[in-house]
């Protein structure tokens, strides 16, 4: 089997900002490194094309669809999860404020709308709608809570997560 | 999504094989309910949760504990796929215990029903069904814990009480929490039911008020909620499957060397061949284990697989809307009739006809199916987001032969139900390939492309209806044919009718003030997997009713809500049953009459609250529906914005919502904003096609989905208030769905005079030129 050694950064609940080396194939995704290689299932499999966002991750800050990216073009950066957001002012304030909403129904969409969500609070603090629909517009949500994201995001950016 | 359900009670009751002897007997029609009478001939009709294979339970024992430490924990043994029922079971059992919200755990059930009662997290039923058992549960825990409270001071039990996790005894001030009798309370008898006192309504803390935190609220925004697709073991393999892309199809023959060569893969293995009942077996396929999915994604590509197509091969969705058209235009089997149709007809002084189309539209739940399987030493564990833990379990026992004691099946959170995950293939597949693996882990994913492939399909429909009106617009006749392939099918490959659930849902319970009706249903047969899909047969009817009252009240340049509500009639109490709907979601006729009263409150409120009537630029307008499903009453004012491209934008949606006594009402706003963006994208978007026999889109740029952008930025849900506690329940998961797609696309017609008869609308608002 070939494989390549390809080290990253991950971010986790339990142990931030670490850096991890995995074997892996150079093609494999990122999305299936971190789920079934790493056992990290917070960021979802919802299409393998780069189309619903379910697998949205941060790259060195960017909003990214895990699902598509090779594994081997991730060595060396820094990569934050859903499992990570919290740490960051922005992704504290972002969960809270969808928790206070009550933002989910079935909530599998939920932790790729997060990070598109925290991608955009950090370019852009006080969104306007039309930045909240450019930014959050690759990301489906099948159960429909596209009315209460809005909210969340400028409850937060309200709250000045986005600032602090 | 009742009717399945309640055939495979009556199947279960029968025996499969007697059950279908008497289908075929019967010709298919109105199986449901005739097929229980039969089964149930010497008993008097069950409804409601007493009429569900395994009925309820009611054993606080079975459903709390409560710990040392003052922990109160609530099993649900209903599946939690975004409806909110991991909160709302808990909460009733709170409030009626005198828990503490913030002292609550909740822990979830596996599969077993003679434990827990009915699983089948379907039907929109699982608070109407089991809101009694659940208060009686608590109720019950709430006076052992009294009694233990009162044999502790030596008192009457009459003079204490419990509040907020505590027994009080007021003479004396004393106070014990739950926690510190927990042991002794454990030890008591369960009080009767006839003794247990139940709170009175005012005294509800949670019950109607909510206020609570989801219970994996936090876990889901902090990525640590466990779906069907999470769980994780460092030994586990990881499958996909290449399954027959026709229905029925088999393997010919194969080469997986390829495959079996590329990196990461463990093995490649073939599924067993399909049988000629779809019901939940697997397809026939080709699998691919490796060390991660996306390995074995990458090798499923190498698979060189010759597949026999079997006789579904020419399944073409536009030859077979051709069929569905012609026979929508010939007399059908005749299901309800009242007067004379055909004399009111050649008296109108206008007649008024039309033809709706209502394509195949995939669940395409975000975590698409997926299960986890592992077998030890015989024994064999599942984790899956299944709707239906019991037929999980039943269906792997029965593949892997062993018995339904060595099964034990895990229910995760589910990403998404909508129907689709009550039809448990998914857990099959990934225990036959632990069984494969000598009972190593192994999950299964399927791809979005297999989803969209392979799912089991909302039906296809075309509904034609024709009325005679008098001078006035009044209708004095109402001929509607229902023509759809029904979800018996997968049971019974031959059924060619709707069966009694399918015309049960807003089509022969049509309840509208017409003198001379008839109501048919021609034959129609299956070529794909069809399922329940969230509100089911509700879809097409509600479409086509809707659709054709604002016809008619165009037709008679009259105001769509005055005329729907002379259309409605006057408020009455309809029993079902004279409107041969013996089926009535499984519930007692009486006790849910159809309320016309009911309906005529969302049509008004909905109309007031959207400020209905408001004049608005070309190219801007308001449509209205309504419907009755699942015991509920829904109406809709969709507004939208089209430019002169014919691009459609809608600003606002408005939903005025009865389903009776609300337990959470947060969640039931929920679920109506829900429903509304999912109405509007099955209108807008939602359509498989198939040729050749295979279903023509892929993944998410073919089979469109409703976006952000796209989506109502402003959904006002207006929940209609209740007389009191003893009314009872209609479902809430449901319902929201069938009004709309038709006040969608009366809205478009406000809009543009252009009326929408084909789902999905895609272009069709754009102007000729």
């Amino acid at each position: 089997m070939p494989s390549n050694k390809t080290t990253g950064a991950f971010d986790g609940p339990a142990d931030n900002d670490h850096t991890v080396s995995v074997a892996a194939d150079p093609d494999l995704p990122l999305l299936w490194v971190l789920r079934d290689l790493l056992g990290m299932t917070g960021t979802k499999f919802g299409c393998g094309m780069a189309l619903c966002g379910a697998c949205t991750v941060l790259i060195d800050g960017q909003a990214l669809r895990s699902c598509v990216i090779p594994v081997s073009q991730v060595a060396g950066k820094k990569i934050t999860t859903i499992e990570g957001i919290g740490a960051s002012p922005v992704g504290a304030a972002l969960q809270e404020a969808w928790s206070e909403i009550n933002v989910p129904q079935c909530g599998y969409c939920q932790a790729g709308q997060i990070m598109s969500a925290a991608a955009l609070l950090q370019a852009k603090p006080q969104p306007s709608d039309a930045d909240i629909n450019a930014a959050m517009s690759g990301n489906i949500c099948r159960c429909g809570t596209y009315t209460r994201i809005r909210s969340a995001i400028k409850q937060a950016a309200n709250h000045g997560g986005a600032n602090k | 999504m009742n009717a399945v359900t309640r055939e495979l009670v009556t199947a279960k009751a029968l025996s499969r094989r007697e059950f279908l002897r008497r289908l075929q007997a019967m010709g298919g029609l109105l199986l449901v309910a005739d097929g229980l009478s039969i089964a149930r001939a010497a008993d008097a009709p069950k409804y409601g949760a007493e009429g569900m294979e395994h009925g309820t339970i009611d054993n606080p024992l079975v459903f709390i504990a409560v710990g040392d430490d003052g922990w109160v924990t609530i099993v649900v043994h209903r599946s939690e796929m975004g409806q909110g029922v991991r909160t709302g079971m808990p909460l009733i059992v709170a409030d009626e215990m005198e828990a503490d919200w913030t002292k609550v755990r909740v822990q979830q059930a596996p599969a077993d029903e003679v434990k827990y009662g009915n699983q089948d997290t379907d039907g929109s039923r699982s608070t109407r069904h089991f809101i009694d058992p659940m208060r009686r549960c608590g109720a019950a825990a709430r006076m052992m814990l009294e009694q233990a409270a009162a044999l502790s001071w030596n008192v009457p039990v009459a003079d204490v009480r419990a509040a907020n996790h505590e027994v009080l005894h007021d003479k004396t001030g004393r106070r014990l929490s739950y926690g510190s009798l927990a042991k002794r309370a454990a030890k008591l008898p369960v009080p009767q039911a006839s003794a247990l006192r139940l709170k009175k309504a005012e005294e509800f803390r949670y019950v109607g008020k909510g206020g609570v935190p989801l219970v994996d609220g936090h876990d889901i925004v902090t990525g640590q909620a466990q779906y069907g697709i999470d769980p994780w073991f460092k030994d586990m393999s990881f499958a996909v499957i290449a399954r027959s892309p026709v229905l029925g199809g088999t393997v010919k023959q194969f080469d997986g060397k390829a495959a079996a060569a590329a990196p990461g893969v463990l093995k490649v293995v073939q599924m067993p061949a399909p049988v000629a009942k779809a019901t939940f077996h697997p397809l026939a396929g080709v699998a691919v284990i490796a060390n991660s999915t996306g390995a074995a994604i990458a090798a499923r590509k190498l698979l060189k697989i010759d597949w026999d197509d079997g006789a579904n091969g020419s399944y073409d969705s536009d030859a077979y809307r051709a069929s569905l058209q012609e026979s929508a235009h010939k007399p059908g089997q005749v299901v309800r009739e009242s007067g004379n149709l055909d004399t009111a007809l050649k008296a109108a002084a206008k007649t008024v006809e039309a033809e709706y189309y209502i394509p195949h539209i995939a669940h395409a739940t975000m975590e698409p199916p997926c299960a986890v399987a592992r077998i030890i030493a015989g024994r064999c564990e599942v984790w899956a987001p299944t709707q239906a833990p019991q037929a999980t379990r039943e269906d792997v026992a029965k593949h892997l032969g062993i018995s339904e004691d060595n099964v034990t099946v895990h229910v995760t959170l589910l990403g998404g139900g909508f129907g689709r995950k009550s039809k448990p293939d998914f857990a099959t597949e990934a225990a036959l390939l632990s069984q494969a693996l000598e009972g190593r882990p192994v999950k299964v994913t399927w791809t979005r492309e297999d989803d969209l492939h392979h799912d089991y399909l909302h039906t296809v429909s075309v509904e034609y209806l024709k009325a005679g009106v008098d001078v006035n617009g009044k209708v004095s006749g109402w001929l509607h044919r229902s023509v759809a392939p029904s979800l018996v099918t997968l049971f019974n490959p031959a059924a060619d009718h709707e069966s009694g659930g399918e015309l049960g849902m807003g089509f022969i319970n049509m309840p509208y003030d017409i003198p001379n009706l008839r109501l048919e249903n021609p034959a129609a047969s299956a070529h794909c997997r069809i399922g329940w899909f969230r509100s089911v047969s509700n879809i097409p009817h509600a479409f086509a009713v809707q659709s054709f009252v604002s016809e008619l009240a165009a037709s008679a340049g009259r105001d769509h809500r005055d005329y729907l509500l002379e259309l409605i009639g006057p408020a009455r109490k309809i029993d079902p049953s004279s409107l041969q709907d013996k089926w009535n979601h499984g519930e007692s006729p009486q006790r849910y009459p159809v309320d016309t009263g009911r309906l005529r409150g969302v049509v008004e409120t909905v109309t007031r609250e959207a400020g209905w009537g408001k004049k608005f630029a070309r190219g801007h307008g308001q449509g209205l529906a309504v419907h009755y499903s699942f015991l509920s009453y829904a109406a809709a004012v969709v507004e939208v914005d089209i430019d002169d491209l014919g691009q459609i934008s809608i600003p606002r949606v408005d939903v005025a919502f009865d389903c009776g006594p609300q337990v959470n009402p947060e969640r039931i706003r929920a679920q109506l904003e829900g429903a509304v963006i999912m109405g509007l994208s099955l209108a807008m978007f939602g359509e498989i096609t198939f040729k050749n026999g295979r279903a023509q889109q892929d993944n998410f740029h073919q089979y469109r989905v409703m976006r952000m952008s796209e989506a109502p930025s402003d959904i006002r849900v207006h929940l209609m208030p209740f007389a009191d506690w003893a009314m009872p329940l209609g479902g809430v998961g449901e319902p929201g769905i069938p009004p709309i797609a038709p006040a969608l696309c009366n809205a478009v017609f406000a809009a543009t005079g252009k009326r929408v008869r084909r789902l999905p609308i895609k272009d069709q608002a754009r102007r000729s030129t």
